[in-house]
């Protein structure tokens, strides 16, 4: 059995004029131990369907319908006591920004040892004992005087080291990160990536990681998720989506990226924007901005099926398919 | 048309030093210290000693991470902030101690395009308002209906469509918001911009967009760039040249093709192994130990020594000076210098 | 050329625009906003149009018999029926001089609070746009002002142009006095706001896009800094009105606001209070009753405006 299984989740917002679907019946699993990227642009849903993971949706926003099953247990319909427990138990969240998610009031040590107070029956020593070993996991220098620390005394990379220790520290079987290294540089980014990955391999900890980067994405996770205006749109085994996208929409993301073009010329870029929620249009979201769309595409809104290695949520996926056959025999 | 000046850079950058006080009055520089109050005041170098020149007509992409100064250049060379020392001459003449009178003339010939495209466009402005101002500014002989004419071109140079104009910035998404701004700076037909990370806030399929709106106008109206950015895959595609700042110096300046398959800094080489790869399935790269240091109390030294996998005694008391190398890439690093680096 | 696809869209007009926005759809949304409102605009209209709608003009001697003082209120035993509120000590219709007098008070409010603002926008947009030294000084002399309290500067001022110019000149210029003195006691308000909105907006890029592109510093604040800098300003531009009703009563309750020949509501109230013990209690109470509505209306439209236009809550 999988450790997650996400069934028809379906979240709106209920706006003043109207209600907007932000995610509209998505279905995924995510196995114990198994890393899952879920990539897509602002305003793709990607973020909150983490924070719908958490039950940490709040009005205007509720679940439609659906449900989330983690270990058999439908977070959905959950009490808040249960969930109480089961956050940071079970699964625990890293957020985006390292700057805020710390309580500036509080030191890093009265953080770590609240959380595993509320969650198990240790001495405040014992506690303290366990956030040492935790810090000395993500490799922070010297934990001891770290937790006499106030966030504000940590650089930024650091915070995002103690977010993941903190994350770690009940011994979790799924984190949620969403963009958890969008606010830092290049070279901490790399440093806290091999770090979570690391993490999640030697304690086989299930990663559920929400980025827009496939950089990222590609290098961290074995299995993806592209999801559009509120959508999965394709979904399959990391590789076989970097190396060979099915949806024209995954394929034109690819193809956007500065490497994937020769220096100085044009990129291959996808006209238009993301729809807003508020404006979704008929059939295929995708199809004003698709170049195969067709009149099929303008009114039946595809549903996600098998091809082949991966899942795609397209009509003219078999079509491309024997298209980008031929262009490589004749190649 | 500038076939005369090829040889001498639009801009040229010596020396540029920015520092800001972080005391801002008198009182504050006070402290009292064993026993006795001294007057001390505290900086954060942001930019030390920089020199790099523009060529017409190229791309000079300046690259770092964040607290590296590299948007404090840009914003010294738009002459938004003034410097501490140093000099910014521009086509041959000193600008950096312009009055604001006496720098009017150089107004629509630099240009600035920022970060934010949700902050850079004056929410209270219809994008008619905001494009037909400078227009009038810059050229107070123009009659409405040419002012008109001028705002419609641009606006179809860029991909908006005119007919939106009545509208205001809120109306529009993150990649269009950029058009506009970009729209702003190209109705005083400039010949230089700057941009400060003009893509960093837009998604990937936008970020696309905005490059090729930037290449296209870098081509059709001879435009030369100053190009801040963090994105090193931006660099490669866009630039023609590469700066490197660390901690506000100048660390590595070349080619971007030279660049790219041969980096030579410590810093340059970990910055190029942490981008994420996408066929890459092992991340494989230079591990830096500790974090940026602040600018506040600067190293003596290297800036990059704290983290430097090369360092040694000369590192850590003389700062390493820019050397030419055969390649035709500047390099501040003694490692390089020894030839210290590929040895071990 | 790259393209973009935006679907056509009807250009909505500028009336549909209001009635749609956030702060219309949210003045819908609250009672307590609406129904201040409905009693504002009454009090406001019935105030500005009070040579039309009152009965009586107080300030026609010809209207005035002082034989018909202090008759109560239309539902009190012994009242004419003429007078629907009563009449006060000088024998004027009281339901006539409230309207008078709280168009009066409403003017010197409004006028005061003009005042202030122009005052305090100016100077602190200079304040805060360009800083250092000026900002520093003009700070201080607003701080030096805020130290002494309004009541405390408009008793001083107005006690010694009562005594310089003698009480009659005083009478008839009292209006611009009082506008004067509750204007400039109070401009720091304005500045201060003004000024902390100012040194925010101006961090924005679009203040750095306006200078790059050449403009100067006065285009920059009038045109740019300033329309971003309103919200504020209106919201504190209520609460000041309200406030100036109240100063201006208080100084006339004192004696030293409108003589009781030009009655505001303050000097009513004031006048009425002598004879409060002697069972003419109306006098006072009706248009003190007037005052507080007014004050508290004014207050609670000041609330809501606060709570849409919070900048928090408020995404531009």
């Amino acid at each position: 059995m999988s450790l997650l299984s996400v069934r028809d989740l379906t979240v709106k917002f209920a706006m003043r004029d109207e209600t907007v679907t932000a995610l509209n019946g998505i279905s995924f699993d995510v196995a114990k131990g198994e890393r899952l990227g879920i990539v897509g642009e602002s305003g793709a849903g990607k973020s909150i369907t983490g924070f719908a993971l958490m039950k940490l949706i709040s009005r205007p926003g509720y679940v439609d319908r659906g449900e989330i099953l983690l270990d058999g247990e439908d977070v959905v319909k959950m009490s808040d006591q249960r969930l109480r427990e089961l956050r940071g138990d079970k699964m625990s969240m890293i957020f985006q920004d390292p700057m805020v998610t710390l309580n500036p009031v509080l030191t890093i040590g009265q953080q770590m040892v609240e959380t595993l107070l509320a969650h198990r029956k240790l001495s405040r020593e014992e506690a303290r004992q366990i956030a040492i070993v935790k810090l000395r996991e993500v490799y922070i220098n010297s934990p001891e005087e770290r937790l006499d620390q106030y966030p504000h005394e940590l650089s930024g990379g650091m915070r995002q080291r103690i977010i993941i220790a903190i994350a770690l520290l009940l011994d979790p079987e799924l984190i949620i990160a969403d963009e958890p290294t969008t606010a830092l540089d290049v070279t901490i980014q790399a440093d806290i990536m091999e770090l979570l990955l690391e993490l999640c391999q030697s304690n086989k900890v299930g990663l559920i990681l929400i980025t827009h980067d496939l950089g990222v994405v590609s290098q961290m996770t074995e299995r993806t998720l592209v999801m559009y205006a509120g959508r999965i749109i394709e979904a399959g085994r990391t590789r076989e989506i970097i190396n060979d996208p099915q949806h024209p929409y995954t394929q034109g993301l690819i193809n956007a990226l500065p490497q994937q073009t020769l220096p100085g010329h044009k990129l291959r870029q996808i006209p238009g924007n993301m729809p807003s929620l508020t404006n979704i249009p008929p059939g295929c979201p995708f199809n004003p901005r698709c170049e195969y769309a067709t009149d099929l595409c303008r009114t039946r809104i595809p549903e996600i099926a098998q091809y082949g290695e991966v899942q795609v949520a397209c009509h003219e996926v078999q079509r491309l398919q024997a298209e980008g056959e031929r262009q490589e025999q004749n190649a | 048309m500038k076939d005369m000046n090829v040889r001498t850079p639009l801009v040229e950058i010596k020396g540029l030093e920015k520092q800001f006080d972080l005391d801002q009055g008198w009182l504050e520089t006070l402290k009292f210290r064993n026993g006795r109050i001294t007057r001390e005041k505290r900086a954060v170098h942001a930019v030390n000693n920089v020199t790099l020149d523009v060529n017409r007509g190229e791309a000079l992409c300046v690259v770092g991470e964040s607290g590296c100064g590299k948007s404090t250049v840009a914003r010294l060379v738009a002459g938004l902030l003034t410097p501490t020392s140093g000099e910014i001459h521009y086509d041959g003449s000193r600008i950096d101690d312009l009055s604001r009178a006496q720098m009017q003339p150089l107004r629509n010939r630099i240009q600035m395009i920022f970060q934010n495209p949700y902050a850079s466009l004056n929410p209270r402005m219809t994008i008619r308002q905001a494009l037909e101002e400078p227009v009038r500014h810059h050229n107070p002989s123009f009659s409405a209906a040419e002012v008109r004419e001028k705002v419609t071109e641009v606006m179809m140079s860029v991909g908006v469509d005119p007919t939106w104009a009545k509208r205001y910035p809120h109306e529009f998404s993150g990649g269009q918001r950029q058009r506009i701004a970009i729209a702003r700076a190209l109705t005083v037909d400039p010949e230089f911009i700057i941009a400060d990370e003009p893509i960093s806030a837009l998604d990937v399929s936008i970020q696309a967009q905005v490059l090729n709106l930037m290449l296209e106008a870098k081509e059709s109206r001879g435009l030369t760039y100053l190009f801040i950015t963090h994105d090193l895959s931006v660099v490669e595609h866009f630039g023609t040249r590469v700066a490197v700042l660390y901690l506000g110096s100048v660390c590595e300046v070349a080619d971007t093709a030279t660049l790219f398959s041969n980096p030579k800094h410590p810093y340059t080489r970990a910055l190029l192994s942490a981008v994420p790869q996408l066929k890459d399935d092992r991340p494989n790269h230079i591990r830096l130990k500790g974090e940026i240091p602040t600018p506040i109390n600067m190293p003596q030294g290297c800036p990059f020594q704290s983290r430097c996998a090369f360092a040694n005694n000369r590192c850590d008391s003389e700062k390493p000076k820019a050397i030419h190398q055969p390649d035709g890439s500047l390099v501040a690093c003694h490692a390089v210098e020894e030839n210290r680096l590929d040895e071990g | 050329m790259s393209t973009e696809t935006i679907s056509p869209n009807m250009e909505p007009s500028r009336w549909s625009k209001i009635v749609n926005s956030n702060m219309a759809y949210s003045f819908r949304r609250n009672p307590v906003a609406m129904v201040s409102m409905v009693i504002f605009l009454l009090i406001a209209g019935a105030a500005f149009l009070s040579p039309l709608i009152a009965p009586y003009d107080p300030y026609d001697p010809a209207q005035i018999n002082i034989m018909n003082s202090e008759y109560p209120p239309a539902w009190i035993d012994g009242a004419l029926p003429e007078f629907v509120l009563g009449t006060d000590d000088q024998g004027r219709d009281l339901w006539s001089t409230i309207l008078y007098g709280t168009r009066l008070s409403l003017l010197i409010g409004i006028c005061a609070v003009a005042l202030q603002a122009f005052l305090g926008i100016s100077i602190g947009l200079i304040a805060g746009y360009i800083g250092g030294r000026l900002d520093s000084l003009l700070m201080r002399m607003a701080d030096i002002q805020l130290s002494f309290s309004t009541l405390m500067v408009a008793i001083i001022f107005l006690a010694v142009t009562q005594a310089m110019f003698g009480t009659e000149v005083f009478n008839r210029y009292a209006v611009f006095f009082l506008i004067a003195v509750i204007g400039v006691a109070e401009w720091p308000q304005y500045a201060r706001t003004v000024r902390a909105t100012v040194l925010a907006e101006k961090k924005k890029e679009y203040v750095d896009s306006a200078r790059v592109l050449g403009f100067g510093p006065g285009r920059i604040m009038v045109r740019h800094i300033l329309p971003n800098s309103l919200s504020p300003i209106f919201v504190i531009s209520t609460v000041q009105v309200a406030n100036a009703i109240i100063s201006e009563a208080s100084l006339s309750f004192l004696g030293l606001g409108m003589p009781p020949s030009q009655p505001s509501l303050g000097s009513l109230i004031s006048s009425g209070f002598d004879y409060i013990f002697s069972g003419s209690w109306w006098i006072t109470v009706i248009p003190g009753v007037v005052l507080v509505v007014l004050v508290l209306v004014i207050n609670l439209l000041g609330d809501w405006m606060r709570d849409v236009l919070n900048p928090k809550l408020y995404k531009g």
